[in-house]
């Protein structure tokens, strides 16, 4: 009966993995905004240099004679100096032809007068930047345009955005791995009530259908009070079919109690041997009824208990000597002893109804079927692993039929004539079953039968 | 023995009353709690029958009330009720065993003297005829000064026997109260108990006589 739910997803992955993922996504996010803003301010500290060295180089031309003269500031080339030795290339231009430098070097159309224009470049294999500027130079019949452009390799800024990438790359697995933690204890505090719940139901008894009274989150709210309606609502029925079952019980068994009276009354009156067995039918049809409807019952109940365990510290011997003391009145009918061997205690964590049930069907199976003035013995012991031993010298189990005796309503092919419902065993294998324990059939060598029921 | 039974279907309170009644039991009746309470207080009884279900309350109440009154008269509740549960609630309470409806007459008996012989000293049931007095409650006999503890079903057919003396009992009807109804006995299975009586009364009084295609008599010489 134990059903397990319908699960698709979890609640505590699903939150987890969505605080994670946000956490990397804006570690990630964080990593490309920083890293890119670094680039840029990078960018403009070298056009800012190289912009003054063009600078300064344009504001040293002269003409003179009708010739365009450069003469090299210091500083031009001084301020380009770098910790990584980054090259620096330049070119001057006249109305577009090459005054001096490097041939291959980009030229950039530049407007008199205008911004330093910078541009991105490749040169010999390697990235530059490239910052150009230009100037009208007027002589005494001359009008020339001089352009100077100067160009820097990039290894230093390189250099320099490698190191600002790996600290944020740092920086970004510090932060994701702080919300990794912060996620976790987010998630298990939000489950937390949720599994307290689940707690707190699991370990009811089968009968604990009160409400659920502590105190749960807000959101859990309507699932708790749907909860306790449900549990309301199966309470009523489960009590009214209990009414319901005490009272049919009552309403059968005290009239089948007024028929089996008069029939054993009767049957101590009349004479004629046939109204005599008539009367002895009736009362076995009796018997067979009630014996018959008390272990479908009790069978119901132990299904039931089975899944719901009620287990108590319990002493083995003393509820087989309960037992025995309860039994002794039918086994003096036959004139058969109820002998208990057993160790001085042997204890066992069971459910006390159960395993008084089980072991009342055993007992009352051998009383069945032992012969009169004969002796069953009960062994209780704890070693190895508490059990209990009953044996009887009854005719034994048909050896055809020991292995599923157990099985529901089956009935010993040589129990012909016994009444009985053939649920008694099923009773004992299903209790012990229960309690991780087996119930196990045999027939004793010097005859009868012997039942070892063990936990 | 004076048996209180309390039981509000009146039905199967005249078959029970009828039934004790002749084994020579005397049997007061009361169909509600109320009519059972007077009883107990005014009258001197062995044993008391106990229904559960009753009109004017539970018998469990009763049973209760019962047992914190210090009166020590030994209940067996006759319940409808057939859960584990219920039964051993019963005893909880106080009740000194339970038969569940409906239930064996034989089985009743065995189950009184058992609770009987629990509780020790209360009832002195023994019957005398002769030089024999039978308890059979300890199940003793005693003829003259000698005193044999008998098996239970010689006691059963010596009760039976000893009751009515002068009697006669067909063996169908002895063995219909020997045997259980599902045990396959020939009726000559009699034969047996009544050879070990014979023994046990060889040197008293009594004799049992067997007349040939009727059954047996006790006689008292």
């Amino acid at each position: 009966m134990r059903e397990t739910a319908n699960v698709s997803g979890s609640l505590r992955a699903r939150l987890a993995l969505t605080l994670i993922g946000g956490a990397a996504g804006i570690s990630i996010l964080m990593f490309v905004v920083v890293r890119s803003y670094a680039a840029q301010i990078a960018q403009q500290g070298q056009d800012r240099i190289l912009e003054a060295s063009v600078t300064s180089i344009l504001d040293a031309a002269i003409l003179r004679d009708g010739v365009v003269e450069v003469d090299f500031p210091y500083a031009a080339f001084a301020i380009l100096g770098t910790e990584e030795d980054d090259r620096v290339f330049y070119a001057i231009h006249q109305d577009g032809a090459l005054l001096s430098g490097y041939e291959s070097l980009p030229v950039v159309p530049a407007r008199v007068g205008a911004e330093v224009t910078h541009v991105s470049g490749e040169m010999r294999g390697a990235s530059i930047r490239l910052a150009s500027a230009s100037r009208i130079l007027v002589g005494a019949d001359l009008r020339t345009q001089v352009t100077v452009s100067v160009a820097q390799t990039r290894d230093a800024l390189q250099v320099t955005l490698n190191r600002i990438s790996s600290n944020v790359a740092y920086y970004g697995v510090g932060f994701f791995l702080l919300s990794v933690l912060v996620a976790s204890w987010a998630t298990s505090t939000t489950i937390r009530p949720l599994e307290r719940l689940t707690h707190s139901i699991t370990r009811r008894g089968p009968k604990d259908l009160t409400p659920v009274a502590q105190p749960v989150p807000q959101e859990m709210g309507p699932l708790v009070s749907s909860l306790n309606n449900f549990m309301a609502r199966l309470s009523t029925s489960l009590s009214q079919s209990e009414d319901f079952i005490a009272e049919a019980a009552h309403r059968v068994r005290t009239p089948l109690a007024t028929v089996r009276s008069h029939a054993e009354t009767t049957l101590q009156r009349v004479e004629r041997e046939d109204n005599r067995q008539a009367l002895r039918a009736m009362v076995r049809a009796i018997d067979e009824s009630s014996r018959a409807a008390g272990q479908l019952l009790d069978h119901a109940m132990i299904t039931f208990r089975t899944d719901h365990l009620e287990r108590e510290a319990l002493d083995l011997v003393a509820i087989v000597q309960d037992l025995v003391i309860r039994l002794t009145p039918i086994a003096e009918m036959k004139d058969i002893a109820l002998t208990v061997v057993s160790d001085a205690e042997v204890n066992v964590a069971a459910d006390s109804i159960l395993l008084q049930n089980a072991l009342r069907n055993l007992v009352d199976n051998a009383l069945k079927y032992s012969p009169v003035e004969s002796e069953i013995v009960i062994t209780v012991s704890a070693s190895p692993g508490p059990r209990v031993l009953v044996e009887d010298e009854g005719p034994g189990f048909p050896p055809d039929q020991i292995n599923n005796l157990a099985t529901r309503f089956l009935r010993g092919t040589n129990a012909t004539g016994t009444i009985g419902s053939g649920l008694g065993l099923t009773i004992a294998q299903d209790v012990a079953q229960a309690h991780g324990g087996t119930l196990r059939l045999e027939n004793r060598p010097e005859g009868g039968a012997c039942v070892i029921f063990s936990l | 023995m004076k048996f209180l039974l309390v039981e509000d279907n009146l039905d199967l309170a005249n078959a029970v009353c009828e039934r004790l009644k002749m084994d020579g039991h005397v049997v007061d009746h009361a169909d509600k709690i109320a009519d059972a309470s007077a009883f107990v207080d005014t009258g001197d009884y062995d044993l008391i029958l106990l229904d559960i279900m009753l009109p004017d309350g539970d018998g469990r109440g009763f049973l209760k009330r019962h047992r914190a009154g210090n009166n020590d008269t030994p209940v067996i509740v006759l319940t409808a009720r057939s859960q584990v549960s219920d039964r051993i609630s019963m005893l909880d309470l106080g009740a000194d065993d339970y038969m569940t409806k409906p239930f064996d007459y034989e089985e009743l008996q065995a189950r009184c003297r058992a609770v009987l012989r629990r509780n020790a000293g209360h009832a002195q049931a023994s019957v005398q005829l002769g030089d024999v007095t039978l308890d059979p409650v300890a199940g003793q006999l005693r003829v003259g000064a000698k005193t044999v503890t008998l098996r239970n079903r010689e006691l059963r057919l010596l009760e039976l026997l000893i009751n009515a003396p002068g009697q006669i009992f067909s063996k169908a009807k002895l063995a219909d109260r020997l045997f259980s109804y599902d045990e396959d006995v020939s009726e000559n299975a009699i034969e047996v108990y009544i050879g070990r009586l014979r023994r046990h009364l060889a040197s008293s009084s009594l004799q049992i006589t067997t007349l040939r295609g009727l059954g047996y008599r006790l006689d008292h010489a």
